[in-house]
């Protein structure tokens, strides 16, 4: 269960970002903010490494001592960014890997919707039902 | 069955569409220009929204020329259901994609015969490759031209700010 989960276009500005409201959400805007900077060095790691398959999923980006954030870019350079509680049990590599696989395929959906101008905010409420099933329960 | 011509036909109308309207309206001197920028915009959107379908599962690409391959291969096939036939680059920032047998034109002529009205027909592909590259991160100028029909080329060049 993600505590945050962000959806950040090429030019890195976000396009989504959702945060479990009773917490402090400008400490998870900070967090997303500073993966990108790690994001960006897998990135260009691979590019320079050997010419295997590369995968879009990054893996873990890094972990503070409350919560592990995990990246995953798509091949149009759109950045999806999931923060996770530390303390919980630890979710397994493909609980985390088939997250991002319904975020992209959501975020697919919402770009050939005709209503939706590449660039804008994210407002369809079928991606808000699918990211808050993958979040928190609020309790 | 007839699910192929689907498409084709739908484009056809979408051509003559905007003709139309242009024309309903007067002003026939800046019809062509808008016309085509109309059907270029339209490819454009499409094709962005194809390329997020079509990349879903693939790995990143390696270079540009990567890139360009996948056009010709994976993306033609699934949209014009064949393969481009010709791939030529200066290495420089410029390709030529040949298609011999176009599929939106195979139905106008097989000759020089409406030559001068094929550039409307080729204006929403052109936005489709322009749509997809840049997606994929390439800002390019897409413009086709064509030979004898129904083969055309399709020339592009890469932006390099």
């Amino acid at each position: 269960m993600a505590v945050c989960i962000a959806v950040i276009a090429k030019e890195n500005y976000p396009l989504y970002i959702r945060s479990v409201p009773t917490q402090n959400e400008l400490k998870f805007h900070y967090t997303v903010h500073t993966s990108l900077d790690v994001v960006e060095e897998k990135i260009s790691a691979v590019g320079k490494a050997m010419a295997d398959q590369r995968e879009l999923y990054l893996g873990l980006l890094y972990p503070t001592e409350d919560y592990k954030v995990y990246g995953y870019v798509t091949n149009s350079k759109v950045k999806f960014v999931i923060v996770v509680d530390s303390s919980n049990t630890s979710l397994r590599d493909n609980e985390i890997r088939s997250m991002f696989r319904k975020l992209h395929n959501s975020f697919t959906d919402v770009m050939c919707n005709p209503f939706y101008n590449p660039g804008d905010t994210i407002q369809s409420k079928a991606f808000d039902g699918m990211v808050s099933a993958m979040m928190v329960q609020a309790s | 069955m007839a699910d192929d011509v689907l498409f084709e036909f739908l484009h056809m109308e979408m051509v003559s569409h905007i003709y139309k309207e242009q024309a309903s309206r007067g002003e026939m001197d800046k019809d062509r220009a808008t016309c085509v920028s109309a059907l270029e915009g339209m490819g454009f959107r499409v094709g962005q929204g194809l390329i997020e379908r079509f990349t879903k599962d693939s790995p990143s690409f390696k270079d540009d020329l990567d890139i360009m391959k996948f056009i010709c291969k994976d993306f033609w096939i699934n949209v014009f259901r064949k393969q481009i036939d010709n791939l030529r680059t200066n290495h420089q920032g410029t390709y030529v994609l040949q298609d011999n047998k176009f599929s939106l034109l195979t139905q106008l002529s097989s000759g020089k015969q409406y030559l001068e009205e094929a550039p409307k027909y080729l204006a929403y592909s052109c936005g489709l490759v322009r749509g997809a590259l840049s997606n994929l991160g390439m800002d390019c100028v897409v413009t086709a031209e064509v030979s004898p029909m129904p083969s055309c080329k399709f020339q592009v060049v890469i932006q390099k700010i």
